[in-house]
């Protein structure tokens, strides 16, 4: 049997929990650069051991035969899932992660509750209130995340579902909750736990009812914005339990989900209260709807797509969720190869929102082989545009719409976008003429310096690489 | 701790995590996130705790999933989290035919 050696709340494991945190922050700092970032983790991970240990070293631990399941399953099911996980399925795992960490967070709150009530004594606020909190934001992550990840991985629709009078449902559920919450504070001395599995479960519909109207093209945000939800509810979970560790951790993952949802949702141009509440499609009711005629364009074929690019100085690639979908990365990598040989200069231009969650291009590509010097961020990018002989659009749409800047009545108006237009040539590869998630008209199809490459992303790439070969 | 420490630590908590994460390269989001995944883990340790305490087969059924689940964000986070990296880190191939 492990003898106990450290107190709970003893310096030795405060300043064990110091050194686990310290690790933490110095391991996303490394994340700065691709090239530190590996070791990053493996300090942030370090930091992680460290702080197990010294949990399970803490006095009072014991049932060693549930946390050897605990840790057998958990172990088991993280090792097989990271190594199976395919890269386009990123979003869908970090759903995930959310959901298991917001309900691990929400289980923990509940336990602490059923242990206080059983000590028959009073339970102070500053527990009491942090358990409420960790659990209603513990409850709505977990929920919310599957449905996130329904959503992405398509078992369930990703349009917006609405059921009507959602808004007047969500604000009773929320004051259903705080009501409850505070029923529960004021009876700190014999809280009710029949009212908290009422918390859990009304917190839970709400996770259900605020995640379900939200589109498939929202997701970045959505994800994000859990992802910042799971660590505020293990910081409550840290002042619940006092544990700096828990409190210095979780206060980390939530500025991280908060910096990348105003992220998110400045790459949209769209505030957070307007994604959540609106749901996509909504919005664009407008003038600038698709107008049904068709107007003129150059629809070009491989060969002169390839003569364009083989001939050209400098190609800016521009690729959207649509070549995730097509599986096209590998086949542009190709392009991107030939053109090289060629003594062409290539770079990727990669707006914020281009994939399902924040910086998933970037990882698509990575897998592709693509060197990062070549990733370049939207703002980068943009004033090189003028400079470029070529840019080829695979599979974006919205994200390169003139209309965003010129067109104060677009939907899309202020919206942040690559300025493909700007560049000498324009290639687009894309199946019809059919507008983004947005809905509207792309101007950019229509303007003389673009050429339209009718075909599906990836037979398209593969057919430019072969015609560049043959040059 | 103090109730007062605790808000002490976190105020300076969100200062540090704000400005140490808002220098992270868009590149890098992704892994980014999966780390902080992983680093959310950390919940685990209440599920340690709460487990050591529990004294009826709900509170045991409760705590061990608590810990499973944990478990699951910090083992696959860094996990794939290294995975993805290694993807960013590894050295461009020797371009063969760029230089004839």
């Amino acid at each position: 049997m492990i003898e106990a050696v450290l107190k709970p709340g003893g310096d030795a494991a405060t300043a064990l929990y110091i050194v686990a945190f310290s690790l933490f922050i110095v391991g996303i700092k490394q994340g700065t650069h691709p090239t530190t970032a590996k070791r990053g983790n493996l300090i942030a991970a370090g930091g992680m051991a460290i702080a197990v240990v010294t949990t399970l070293l803490l006095d009072g631990i014991g049932n060693w035969g549930l946390i050897a399941i605990g840790l057998g399953i958990g172990t088991a099911v993280g090792v097989i899932a990271s190594i199976r996980v395919q890269m386009t399925e990123m979003p869908q795992m970090v759903a995930l992660y959310n959901g298991v960490g917001g309900g691990a967070v929400a289980l923990i709150a509940w336990s602490e509750i059923r242990h206080g009530i059983s000590l028959g004594e009073e339970i102070p606020l500053d527990t009491l209130i942090p358990v409420l909190f960790a659990g209603v934001v513990g409850s709505v992550s977990f929920w919310g995340s599957n449905i996130a990840f329904a959503k992405l991985q398509d078992l369930i629709p990703t349009r917006p579902l609405a059921v009507p009078g959602q808004q007047v449902i969500n604000a009773l559920l929320l004051i259903g909750i705080v009501a409850a919450c505070v029923d529960i504070a004021v009876n700190n001395s014999d809280p009710s736990q029949g009212i908290f599995i009422a918390v859990l479960i009304a917190a839970a519909l709400l996770g259900n009812l605020v995640v379900l109207p939200i589109g498939g093209a929202d997701m970045p945000v959505v994800i994000s914005l859990l992802n910042a939800f799971t660590g505020l509810s293990a910081a409550a979970a840290g002042f619940a339990l006092d544990n700096v560790a828990l409190i210095v951790a979780g206060t980390l993952v939530g500025s991280s989900g908060t910096i990348l949802t105003l992220e998110m949702a400045t790459a949209m141009n769209r505030s957070v209260g307007n994604i959540l509440f609106a749901g996509f499609g909504g919005a664009p009711a407008g003038g600038a709807a698709v107008s049904g005629e068709e107007r003129p364009h150059v629809s070009i074929g491989a060969q002169d797509a390839a003569i364009k690019l083989a001939y050209a100085d400098s190609v800016v690639i521009v690729p959207g969720y649509g070549l995730a979908v097509a599986q096209a990365q590998h086949a542009i990598k190709e392009v991107a190869d030939e053109l090289e040989k060629r003594g062409v200069t290539v770079n990727y231009a990669i707006h914020p929102v281009a994939g399902r969650m924040p910086g998933h291009m970037n990882v698509l590509l990575a897998e592709a082989d693509v060197p990062y010097e070549q990733l370049r961020e939207m703002e980068e990018i943009n004033p090189e545009m003028q400079r470029t002989d070529v840019a080829v659009v695979v599979g974006a749409n919205d994200v390169t719409n003139p209309a965003a800047k010129n067109d104060p009545d677009s939907p899309i108006a202020g919206m942040p976008i690559i300025e493909v237009s700007e560049a000498q040539q324009v290639i687009v590869i894309k199946r019809s003429l059919s507008p983004g998630f947005a809905g509207i008209d792309n101007d950019l199809f229509y303007e003389p310096n673009t050429s339209m490459l009718f075909a599906d992303a990836k037979q398209a790439a593969a057919d430019i690489a072969a015609e560049i070969q043959q040059l | 701790m103090s109730l007062m420490t605790e808000i002490t630590i976190f105020v300076l908590a969100v200062f540090v995590g704000f400005e140490v994460i808002s220098k992270v390269p868009t590149t890098l989001h992704t892994p980014l996130m999966s780390q902080t995944n992983a680093i959310h883990g950390i919940v685990m340790l209440g599920g340690l705790i709460v487990v050591g305490y529990a004294d009826d087969p709900l509170e045991y059924v409760i705590g061990t999933i608590a810990i499973a689940f944990g478990t699951i964000n910090v083992v696959g986070g860094f996990m794939v989290t290294d995975r993805m990296l290694g993807m960013f880190s590894r050295k461009p191939k020797p371009k063969g035919g760029a230089d004839k």
